[in-house]
């Protein structure tokens, strides 16, 4: 089973950032549960949402304790909430930022995890210049998927358009084909370095 | 048709399969999703014959489903936690009445203090109400049982409530297989009402009855709901055949042949508690679990035919009788009369408090290990509880309790899950 955390802020599409990856993984023939950890939501407030996804059934509904994969939409939480509490040994990083790992001060974190998994996508300059509004969630499942090949970028597509119609479904369809190349282009970097 | 999707538009999806004639609702929260993908269908014309009524508050949603299903017509509601509170005489009447309207619950904690979360405290207030109550273990379990409850409802002339999991199940995108409209029919006939207000055949609903009968029209329920308790496994054997799917029922088990040991739960906590009793059975523990899919009527017999051959039971619920202990451990209790075998009651999960698997573990294996107490109450806090228990008997004016106790704990917003 694969495991998904997804933090972010009230506002920036945390929810349906789950829901869309929960689709994702249907659309490609798993069985996928998204949920979000409840709370009374406001626009800025530290939001969680959680994706599992397996070949089998789900039957297990505790949040995830031990993720396998954590999405951080807004780097300014690695100051407030402890994103990377259970976080397996060979998991999977994607945060929205500009900086790297090492310019975030997270130096600790590529060395406790594998360096090869820690990536970081400009996901809201992305949105911004294609969608014209500071949403990176969907513009960041296109990085996961490049990150982790968990996910098809096809099937990641077909999430975002099940998701949002006309414009909406255009832009975010381009960002996460963007952000999917950006990430496939530092992983390259990464395996260089 | 497998489809992805989010609990309550899989629950408004059935509902409409089922071709309600009135939906009343109370569209404020408490409230989920369903009403409102429901009121989308009449609005857009996909779902007729039938009315979406917005009401002004719970009380007046029971209200209008009452007139409306004495008038003959297929009815529909939901509500959740305080709302239902709200309604609570209404939802009597419609009980006493024996008016077939099916209502979702969607399982909320009952304040004060103020509590959005899930657990079962709202559904288990109206026990006694009169109404049958279902169980949804999953998103699946919950639109099937909809489909389901109508006929049962109809069938007996009797109110069922669904009760599926507030947000746990409510707000979780999960597959679901979506039966078509044809073969929703075909399971589901027409509703034919026992008792109408038909302007040319007049009849008076709702007499007053004194001491001369009141007792009887009572024991009439109880005996409707006992009858319940043979149609509503035979309804979800008919709903297997046709859908080919395991649903509804009066109980469930998983991995109890042999089971020593036998957990006893409600709703979508089974889901985790499959997965630790099957860790459990890999080191050779014999363990199994019981899931109650209908609680009223409550499955005495099959509760108890379970249960014969275990030494001990755990019942894990998520509601809580304050100065008695467990609603559903009673209950069971109830059922246990003449065995002899050990029964825990844990309370878990009160307020949307995560139940995980680690601490069903422990618990289970404490149960076995009989280091369990006979109430206990799963991943307590007690640092709090004793910090207020000492300020209360230290200072006279302790202050509110729930402050105090956010004070204790300090922020929150920090915390991962």
């Amino acid at each position: 089973m694969l495991q998904i955390r997804i933090h972010g802020r009230g506002g920036q599409g945390v929810v349906t950032a789950a829901e869309m990856l929960s689709s994702a993984a249907f659309e490609q023939g798993q069985h996928a549960q998204a949920f979000p950890s409840f709370g009374s939501e406001r626009t800025g407030a530290p939001v969680v949402a959680f994706c599992r996804m397996d070949d089998h059934e789900i039957r297990l509904r505790e949040p995830i304790l031990a993720p396998d994969v954590l999405i951080v939409q807004d780097p300014t939480l690695l100051h407030q909430v402890d994103v990377f509490q259970g976080l397996k040994p060979d998991g999977y990083v994607l945060i929205n930022t500009r900086r790297s790992f090492d310019e975030l001060g997270l130096g600790d974190i590529s060395q406790r995890f594998r360096h090869e998994r820690l990536i970081t996508v400009p996901a809201t300059d992305i949105a911004l210049k294609l969608l014209g509004r500071p949403l990176p969630n969907a513009v960041l499942l296109g990085g996961f998927a490049a990150l982790s090949g968990l996910i098809t970028l096809e099937a990641v597509e077909h999430a975002i358009r099940h998701k949002f119609s006309g414009k909406v479904a255009q832009a975010n369809v381009a960002g996460a084909n963007e952000a999917f190349a950006y990430v496939q282009k530092e992983m390259k970097e990464l395996a260089h370095a | 048709m497998l489809k992805q999707v989010e609990g309550s538009a899989a629950v408004a999806e059935a509902v409409a399969l089922a071709r309600p004639e009135v939906i009343c609702a109370y569209p404020i929260s408490p409230q989920t999703h369903i009403v409102e993908g429901l009121g989308e269908r009449v609005k857009d014309g996909s779902l007729k014959p039938c009315e979406f009524i917005n009401v002004e508050s719970e009380f007046a949603a029971m209200s209008v489903a009452i007139g409306s299903s004495a008038a003959g017509a297929r009815t529909y509601t939901a509500t959740a936690s305080q709302g239902l509170l709200f309604m609570a005489e209404a939802v009597y009447n419609a009980s006493g009445l024996g008016l077939p309207i099916v209502m979702t619950v969607a399982n909320r904690a009952i304040g004060a203090p103020i509590n959005i979360w899930n657990d079962h405290s709202d559904s288990m207030s109206q026990r006694d109400c009169g109404w049958l109550q279902l169980f949804a273990e999953t998103n699946q379990e919950a639109l099937d049982l909809h489909i389901q409850a109508f006929k049962i409802a109809e069938e007996l002339s009797m109110p069922v409530m669904v009760c599926m999991d507030g947000f746990i199940l409510t707000h979780a995108y999960e597959r679901v297989d979506m039966p078509s409209q044809a073969d929703v029919d075909a399971f589901l006939p027409p509703y034919e009402p026992r008792q109408v207000l038909d302007v040319n055949e007049p009849v008076s609903i709702g007499a007053m009855v004194g001491p001369e009968a009141f007792m009887e029209v009572r024991y009439l329920a109880h005996a409707k709901q006992t009858m319940a308790l043979e149609r509503i496994p035979q309804i979800a054997a008919e709903f297997k055949q046709r859908f080919g799917r395991n649903s509804g029922g009066l109980v469930r088990s998983y991995r109890c042949e042999d089971a020593d040991t036998i957990v006893i739960a409600l709703g979508s906590v089974l889901g985790t508690i499959k997965d630790v009793v099957d860790e459990m059975r890999a080191t050779g523990e014999k363990i199994g679990v019981l899931g109650i899919q209908s609680f009223r009527p409550f499955p005495l017999g099959a509760v108890r035919t379970a249960l014969e051959g275990a030494r001990r039971v755990v019942v894990v619920e998520k509601s809580f009788s304050v100065g008695m202990g467990g609603v559903v451990a009673t209950d069971v209790r109830m059922s246990l009369t003449g065995l002899h075998l050990h029964s825990y009651c844990v309370v878990a999960g009160l307020g949307g408090r995560s139940i995980t698997k680690a601490s069903l573990m422990r618990t289970f294996t404490e149960a076995i290990e009989g280091s369990l107490p006979l109430l206990s109450f799963m991943d307590l806090d007690w640092r709090i509880v004793n910090r207020q228990l000492e300020r209360e008997a230290t200072i006279r004016r302790s202050g509110p309790i729930a402050e105090n106790l956010l004070r204790d704990v300090g922020a929150v917003a920090s915390k991962v899950a």
